[in-house]
């Protein structure tokens, strides 16, 4: 760096940071650019920044990995596309479509599968690494959704999450949609189909938007430009925010021995998050590498170009569309009413384009929910046990049901096949599930975390089951329970106390009826039914009091340790 | 360095209960709480235990070969990707068990980046593991809200600058510019929606059946797709199906916009299985003509069923009886197929003597 | 015993014992539900029809009927033909195995020669669709064009890659993979079960030979990008992403997360 000098000259410059860092060529550079950035004090602090392990923690990293190969492949496959749905004659080398009219995306989507070398393999991380974006995602989701963690103050950054996953599965649409194969040109029919549906203004809608008369010659290169270029502008913007949330909150932690509401324990940024995540983009992009090379993904050359007049069976769109296309498989038919020379067709409008984006804003919309039926406004930085908070488990396994409901409906005809059913019969019994089936797993889910709840409490009251039989010397049985060590302890005793409502009791001091307001005594009914089975963690007291009056397996253990018993 | 404690100091009333149950729990054991605590202290961050690595030269020793034997795989995986791509022909096919007839070099690229790539990352991991630091670090963390001072500080910034600008003091300022503001984006808006299409007028309702795309004011034929060859009535035998374009389609303009409203089915039934006087109208001697587009959402309805005379869509499963007008007798669509009348010319092939008498394909609100 | 004993707690208990159960579940299934053969009858008669007869008679008229009229839970065979009888017997779906909504295919169990003499006496009945002669059946036509017929004809009912797909109530269109192009054709002409016919009326003789050469380049089993997990779109893609793709993610996670020794 030959400006070092001159910058070593400059009277009055910040000597400090060149000189403490000028022994090595590297240093050098950082004095150069925090001599005209001042980075250096950020960077100092980002480098520092601590953050906990814990694998579940890595799901959000996997989202992130995925993206960023899906962005670098993507832009490899934009110097070989042709977004065009002009008409050529296929001369490639795959012979089954040799001399098929075809238009020039399909065309130039079959050359960068058979003629460019490697440009098949990079085609299937970007379509691998699409797919395993949205998984990642959604299990972020779960992850974040079920301790907890988007409880203040973190309600803003699970509403950007909201929007990008939804973003997300626009853009894989948008994708899937670009080959112009009989399959995306099917799911693009199907979406132009429910487009004209919307009340009013549905035909100028699609008309607008596909230039004209289905398919037209316009939509290719349209969402071709929403693909590359607007949707990953928004997803990258909205992404740098999330990050940097993430960075302003620090990362939450999952209860645990050292671990408060006001600290976070882990490794610093530098050096071993630095090697674990720089390392883990590596991992996940081997994963996605592998993967791509050894299982075909949408294998294009299998479909042939599209054409109104044909379709394959199982056309189904990619998994993160299921939903919404199961929702239009089960949704009966008589969902359609015709006045006054109008048609309104609320069914198919309801099961795609009212129910993509209302799954979306419920989810957004319920930490808000929660935090007004809890009324709780603390910080909270320390994340829940899925079991000890569980009606939020069993609320969001019964919405995960019902979305499962329809997504499997989304693939009724590929089992129908392979279970040897009758489709009309799994269609019946889907349309049903989606009733019945949240109930139900809302119901098995708030058992089995009370269930493990109480287990918790077992296990701190009477410590851990050995499996070792011990024989006194009147002749008894028992298994011995082992105590808990007190970090063991602390993971089953800790959580936090629900806060106190402030309508717990319809009457003031002197006993006289309160008149309290309509909304509060609801939210009072909805506190109820979200805490009322909650069951509280072992107290000291509690625990002290089970080792005094402990049932026969207890006595062995202090017959054992020597001490005299206090049984009556 | 770390906090004990609970992490929420307040006792809130539900904590007292908890208190409250455990003497109830205990009764004639313990009088009272007295010196017990309401709820489990943090025991603090347990005793670190050292790794082999920390202790054993060796093991260190052990952990940083490993590393290096995992970059050096990289290295080895990046190297022999270079030779698969330029060694390996495009086309080379290779046989695999499951996979069988895979591409050579496709499978050598991909296999050896994924050496490439994982192994960078599996070693700096493991190197994170074995020989980074493992004592855990705790950081303190502070409440997010600005101080009161620095808040007040904010809003009087806000209402100095309100001040200095006058909006309040000069409501045309505010009025106008709030005017300015809400209409400006307007015109490129209007500029982007009116340039995108046309207007759909009545072009979902027209075919390319209709009088209107008639050559030479000829009825047009049923042709086979995609052969495009006329079709006799005596051609169309029991249980078969044609699938059919109009005649003259692929001189079209666009003819997959036209194909993808004029597809029809073509099929034959014994004339006393048709329950409907119209469909037998408008057939010809049991043949029978149906729009093939879906009244659902817009998919090809292809899967006709000789035995049950059943047609099944493959994109939500709507099903149509051919034997009773086309209605619908499962799933999701509403309205049956709109017929297409059908007639045979002087040289007996089939004619369609005028397109469909309504729209085809999905519902729109306009459609009637 | 005892170490066993000790383990009974452990997490992985009780997955242990349930992938233990569903196996033995599993192979006891596997032995319980044997495939029912039955021997072919030798029959040595002086003419073809006559040997046909004999083996109908063995066979196939409990269900067809001793004069093939039909009965009730199978249709009269007048006018089949032999295409139809060497199509449904060469595939193994008749004699049927077991009633059901659909005849699978399965192993055939007669020879060619004796399909042929039911064939010989079937055509014998009334006139029907012969076997179509080889020059047709054997590819060597226009793949390209063969595909575009499949696509519009086809590949609504068997996947666009002869992965077959789901009929109503049940039914089914089979998988093409490994059929014989002769019983491709015989199907188009005769349109067995629910398939609607194909007559030469219909698809000529040439397009039906070029939609067989379209399905012996798919039957190739070309997948250049790797295992194709079934050729039957995104379906099996999705539930790949969901568990070996995002599972391998989280045992890397995992172990990254994990303490060293």
């Amino acid at each position: 760096m030959s400006t070092r000098t001159t910058d070593g000259l400059r009277a009055g410059d910040s000597r400090s940071a060149a000189t403490s860092s000028s022994s090595t060529k590297a240093g050098a550079i950082a004095g150069w650019v925090d001599d005209r950035t001042g980075l250096a004090k950020g960077a100092r602090y980002i480098m520092s920044k601590v953050f906990p392990d814990h694998w579940s923690f890595m799901l959000g990293e996997v989202a992130m990995y995925s993206m960023i190969i899906t962005l670098i492949t993507g832009v490899f496959l934009t110097f070989w596309f042709v977004p065009s749905a002009g008409h050529v004659e296929y001369n490639g080398s795959y012979i089954p479509l040799k001399g098929v009219q075809m238009s020039e995306a399909y065309a130039s989507t079959l050359h960068i599968s058979f003629d460019v070398r490697g440009g098949l393999l990079i085609r299937q991380i970007h379509h691998w690494g699409a797919l395993l974006f949205v998984v990642a995602i959604v299990c972020h989701m779960f992850r974040v959704f079920f301790t907890g963690a988007y409880r203040k103050p973190r309600e803003i950054n699970w509403l950007i999450g909201t929007m990008l996953a939804m973003l997300a599965l626009i853009e894989g649409f948008a994708g899937y949609s670009l080959p112009d194969d009989l399959l995306s040109g099917t799911g693009l029919r199907a979406a132009q189909g429910f487009m004209l549906t919307i009340p009013v203004i549905g035909s100028y809608f699609v008309y607008f938007l596909f230039g004209g008369t289905f398919p037209g010659e316009a939509i290719i290169p349209r969402l071709y430009s929403v693909h590359i270029l607007l949707l990953p502008a928004i997803i990258v913007g909205l992404f740098a925010a999330h990050l940097i949330l993430v960075m302003v909150h620090k990362h939450t932690q999952y209860p645990g021995p050292g671990r408060t509401n006001e600290n976070v324990v882990g490794f610093r940024l530098m050096p071993v998050y630095t090697a674990k995540a720089g390392g883990f983009f590596f991992i996940v992009f081997g994963i996605i590498a592998l993967i791509s090379s050894l299982f075909s993904i949408n294998s294009i050359w299998n479909y042939g170009p599209y054409d109104p007049t044909a379709v394959t069976a199982g056309s189904q769109p990619d998994w993160y569309m299921g939903f919404a296309d199961g929702a239009l498989r089960l949704m009966p038919g008589w969902t359609e009413v015709s006045f006054g020379g109008f048609t309104f067709t609320y069914g198919i409008l309801l099961g795609s384009l009212v129910l993509l984006p209302l799954v979306y804003v419920l989810m957004g919309a319920y930490p808000f929910v929660e935090q007004w039926i809890t009324g709780d406004q603390r910080e909270h930085h320390l994340l829940e046990r899925p079991r000890n908070a569980d009606t939020r488990t069993a609320i969001g396994v019964a919405a995960i049901t019902a979305y499962c409901v329809l997504w499997f409906a989304a693939g009724n005809d590929i089992i129908a096949t392979h279970l040897s059913l009758s489709i009309n019969d799994i269609t019946w019994f889907f349309r049903i599930l989606f009733f019945v089936g949240p109930l139900l797993a809302f119901w098995v889910t708030k058992r089995i975390c009370l269930a493990l709840q109480r287990a918790d409490r077992e296990k701190v009251l009477h410590g851990r089951e050995t499996g070792e039989i011990v024989r006194t010397a009147d002749g008894r049985f028992y298994e011995r329970h082992e105590p808990l060590d007190e970090y063991t302890r602390w993971h089953l005793v800790t959580g936090e106390p629900p806060v106190a409502l402030a309508l717990d009791s319809g009457t003031d001091h002197n006993g006289v009826r309160r008149p309290a307001s309509k909304s509060e005594r609801r939210r009072a009914k909805w506190a109820r039914f979200f805490y009322k089975d909650n069951i509280p963690p072992v107290t000291p007291a509690e625990l002290i009091a089970a080792q005094h009056d402990g049932h026969g397996h207890e006595a062995v253990a202090e017959i054992e340790s020597g001490e005299t018993t206090s049984r009556h | 360095m770390t906090t004990h404690g609970t992490p929420d100091g307040a006792h809130t009333p539900m904590n007292d209960e908890h208190g409250s149950t455990a003497v109830r729990l205990d009764q004639g054991h313990i009088q009272g709480t007295g010196g017990i605590p309401a709820q489990f202290q943090n025991p603090g961050l347990p005793p670190h235990v050292e790794r082999m690595s920390d202790i054993d030269p060796k093991a260190a020793k052990r952990a940083e070969l490993q590393v290096a034997s995992m970059f050096i795989l990289s290295i080895l995986g990046s190297l022999a990707c270079l030779v698969a791509y330029f060694v390996i022909p495009t086309h080379q096919q290779i046989w695999i068990p499951a996979i069988e007839n895979g591409n050579l070099s496709h499978l050598a690229i991909g296999l050896t980046l994924a050496i490439s790539t994982f192994f960078i990352g599996a070693g700096a991991v493991h190197w994170a593991k074995t020989l980074m630091p493992d004592q855990e670090v705790v950081e303190e963390r502070h409440p997010l809200h600005s101080t009161p001072e620095e808040r007040q500080a904010f809003a009087r910034a806000l209402a100095e600058g309100d001040a200095a600008a006058q909006l309040s003091r000069r409501p045309l300022l505010k009025m106008t510019l709030a005017g300015a503001l809400g209409l400006f984006a307007i015109p490129p808006i209007v500029q982007l929606v009116g340039g995108l299409g046309p207007l759909p007028g009545d072009d979902l309702s027209t075919t390319f059946w209709d009088s209107k795309y008639w050559t030479n004011g000829k009825a047009p034929r049923l042709m086979r797709d995609p052969e495009m060859t006329p079709i006799k009535a005596s051609d169309v035998t029991i249980g078969s199906v044609f699938h059919v374009l109009p005649e003259g389609i692929m001189d079209s303009e666009h003819p997959l916009d036209e194909k993808g409203k004029a597809a029809v089915l073509l099929m034959r039934l014994h004339p006393d299985q048709i329950k409907s006087q119209k469909e037998r109208d408008w057939g010809y001697h049991g043949i029978v003509a149906y729009s093939k587009i879906c009244t659902h959402v817009g998919c090809p309805v292809g899967l006709y069923e000789q035995t049950t005379h059943h047609l099944l869509c493959p994109c939500h499963q709507s099903t149509f009886d051919v034997t009773d007008d086309c209605k619908v007798i499962f799933g999701p669509a509403h309205r049956p197929l709109p017929q297409l009348k059908i007639a045979v010319d002087a040289e007996g092939y089939l004619i369609a003597e005028h397109g469909f008498a309504e729209a085809v394909g999905p519902s729109f609100w306009e459609r009637g | 015993m005892k170490t066993l004993a000790a383990k009974r707690r452990h997490p992985a208990a009780l997955f242990v014992l349930l992938l233990a159960a569903l196996l033995t579940m599993g192979t006891a299934y596997a032995f319980a539900s044997p495939r029912t053969t039955a021997a072919p009858s030798t029959a040595a008669a002086a003419t073809d029809e006559e040997a046909g007869k004999a083996i109908f008679l063995a066979n196939c008229a409990s269900c067809h009927g001793v004069l093939a009229q039909g009965g009730q839970f199978a249709p009269s065979l007048a006018g089949v033909g032999a295409a139809s009888v060497d199509f449904q017997m060469g595939t193994g779906r008749m004699p049927m195995v077991r009633p059901g909504v659909q005849a699978p295919r399965e192993p055939r169990l007669f020879d060619q020669q004796q399909i042929n003499q039911v064939g010989a006496y079937i055509a014998s009945l009334a006139p029907g669709p012969a076997v179509p002669s080889t020059e047709y059946t054997e590819g060597g036509g226009d793949a390209a064009r063969g595909g575009e017929i499949y696509r519009v004809n086809c590949a609504m009912c068997h996947n666009a890659s002869g992965a077959g797909g789901a009929l109503t109530r049940g039914k089914y269109a089979p998988s093409l993979r490994g059929v014989e192009g002769k019983h491709i054709y015989e199907a188009m002409l005769t349109g067995p079960q629910s398939m609607p016919v194909f007559k030469d009326t219909n698809l000529s003789p040439t397009d039906k030979k070029d939609v067989i050469t379209f399905l012996q380049e798919v039957d190739k089993g070309e997948n250049p990008g790797g295992y194709a997990l079934g050729n039957i779109g995104p379906v099996p893609e999705g539930m790949f992403a969901w568990t070996f793709g995002i599972g391998l993610m989280i045992l890397a996670a995992i172990w990254l997360g994990r303490k060293a020794a």
